[in-house]
């Protein structure tokens, strides 16, 4: 059993609207996945339905199966939404550091998960921004607030954050769109560190990204996932007019 | 060639004449404001002169008729007032801001917000009426109190006013909290409680506090349906901590008295004095609570 995640028939709406249409799609343990696609076609909502994110919005309602080991299907009645969320970790589009210091940025997850030994998690701020290869720019100033840093430090303080609960999954939801190249490519350097002990779901708009670091390229369009597999087969030999109509920038 | 020029003319004249005008116009504002307080210094202060700004301030009694003016009696009741509203007003109030903001619905919460900001509409004097016939009996009949009238009575009414006060700026504050930041709290496993607890009010603290110092304000400023409450007597209750005790406030000591005090005498000057100390004191909590809520317009950006 490679596959962490198996979706099953998944359909999603938002009021009337269906957003996820019909969607069959494994996903691999410790291999990066992008999820690519042009805006408004499901990709972020999709990703957001792995860690049911999307509970937050009013008249969401779903319909399938996402099964992951240990749940069985998250979205049965009883599951257990807080632990779901610590076992799958989430970094977002725009870095959204908490209003507080460093270190209480990395405590804050320990600590709500019951943690409270102060040495346990100092251990952890120190082990998740080393992770998150930010531990030798800010080791001075972990008392320090965190809006404070760069635009691409707040992100990597994010994946830390993320990190400091050892998730098995994190989702990046275009985690460089805010970033400039130099940011980004260190969150691509840190994205294939990571992907050696997590494994890591991608949405991105950036094509090159995705050919860059992902092992498997999924590529939705209106709601559907209409081609999977193989990063390089995605990219060199599309199955579907539509992927190659979309990876050779005729639309999007 | 001239008519254009004078055309031309006409433009920056008028031009000039409008800004002219509309300087003229804050200028009377913003000098309106310093009258106030000029007059208010100037009339006040034969009552510190004769009588001493310590004296004044800490003296223990307030009697007229002796030409005995000190407004200790004014400055506990106005405090025991103004605390107990603000706990009242805070204990609903910030709940209820929480619920507004965070737990419903936005559609509902845009109906229910309006009938509480209707609280603000009443007119005070409604207020006092209102608590006049239905709380003083209650207060009477049920803890058998002798006299309804009382600092408890009269800061109940003025918590229900200032809760309003509370609801609204704290709900502002609450709502301006990035929707991004909540996201990466319950991302990381937290229940929507300890989110709030721990993100979201510690984000929105400054501006919880500028509403309660704005509600403190309000109360110490509130005249009319404190008269109605109060009993309007000036004195120290006893033993000191006596909240179920008539009294005064600063502001009713002013009003209930101003009617008889000639003008010009140590009693008329006395009872400006107070409005001085009043205006200082009210001065100082706006600069307090619009100072909170720049800190938190700026964590934000």
């Amino acid at each position: 059993m490679r596959d962490i995640i198996v979706v099953k028939e998944f359909n999603l709406w938002f009021g009337k609207d269906h957003i996820l249409k019909n969607i069959n799609m494994n996903i691999e343990k410790n291999k990066v996945t992008a999820i690519i696609g042009p805006s408004g076609c499901g990709k972020s909502t999709f990703i957001k339905s792995i860690n049911r994110m999307n509970d937050l919005v009013p008249n969401c309602t779903t319909d399938g199966e996402i099964l992951f080991d240990g749940f069985d299907n998250i979205y049965k009645k009883d599951v257990d939404v807080y632990e779901l969320r610590k076992r799958i970790g989430m970094v977002f589009q725009n870095p959204n550091p908490f209003p507080m210091s460093i270190k209480d940025n990395i405590t804050y997850g320990p600590k709500i998960h019951g943690i409270k030994d102060k040495k346990k998690l100092n251990e952890i701020v120190e082990s998740s921004l080393k992770s998150a290869a930010l531990f030798d720019e800010v080791k001075d100033r972990l008392d320090d607030m965190a809006l404070g840093l760069s635009g691409g430090q707040q992100q990597r303080l994010c994946i830390a954050r993320a990190l400091s609960i050892h998730p098995e999954i994190i989702l990046f939801d275009e985690p460089c769109s805010a970033l400039d190249p130099i940011s980004t490519s260190k969150i691509e350097d840190l994205i294939l560190d990571l992907v050696e002990k997590y494994t890591i779901i991608i949405v991105t708009h950036n094509m090159q990204q995705a050919a860059r670091i992902s092992d498997n390229t999924a590529f939705f369009l209106s709601g559907e996932l209409i081609e999977y597999g193989n990063t390089s087969d995605i990219f060199e030999t599309p199955k579907d007019k539509r992927t190659e109509a979309y990876i050779t920038g005729k639309f999007g | 060639m001239d008519d254009t020029k004078s055309k031309i003319s006409f433009k920056m004249f008028k031009e000039k004449a409008i800004e002219k005008f509309l300087l003229i116009m804050s200028l009377i504002s913003i000098s309106i404001v310093f009258i106030i307080f000029l007059y208010l210094i100037l009339e006040g202060v034969p009552a510190f002169s004769t009588i001493g700004f310590f004296n004044f301030i800490f003296g223990t009694e307030w009697f007229f008729p002796t030409d005995t003016y000190g407004i200790m009696p004014l400055l506990i009741g106005s405090f025991y007032v103004t605390i107990i509203a603000t706990v009242i007003a805070v204990i609903l109030g910030i709940p209820s801001a929480i619920v507004l903001s965070e737990m419903m619905p936005p559609s509902i919460a845009s109906i229910i917000k309006p009938i509480i900001e209707i609280l603000n509409d009443i007119p005070s004097i409604v207020y006092g009426f209102i608590g006049m016939i239905i709380l003083i009996p209650f207060m009477e009949s049920s803890l058998s109190m002798v006299v309804g009238e009382s600092y408890i009575t009269a800061g109940i009414v003025l918590g229900i006013m200032a809760l309003p006060t509370i609801v609204t700026i704290s709900d502002d504050a609450i709502r301006s909290v990035p929707k991004d930041i909540k996201e990466g709290s319950l991302a990381l496993g937290a229940s929507h409680w300890e989110t709030i607890k721990n993100i979201v009010i510690p984000s929105a603290i400054s501006g919880i506090i500028a509403s309660i110092i704005l509600a403190m304000g309000r109360v110490l400023g509130e005249t009319m349906a404190v008269m109605f409450l109060i009993g309007c007597i000036p004195r120290i209750p006893t033993p000191f901590y006596n909240i179920f005790q008539s009294g005064s406030t600063m502001t009713t000591g002013i009003v209930s008295e101003m009617g008889e005090a000639a003008r010009g005498s140590l009693h008329y000057h006395s009872l400006v004095g107070i409005g001085v100390i009043l205006l200082i004191i009210v001065t100082i909590l706006n600069f307090v609570a619009d100072y909170a809520r720049i800190r938190v317009q700026k964590k934000f950006g």
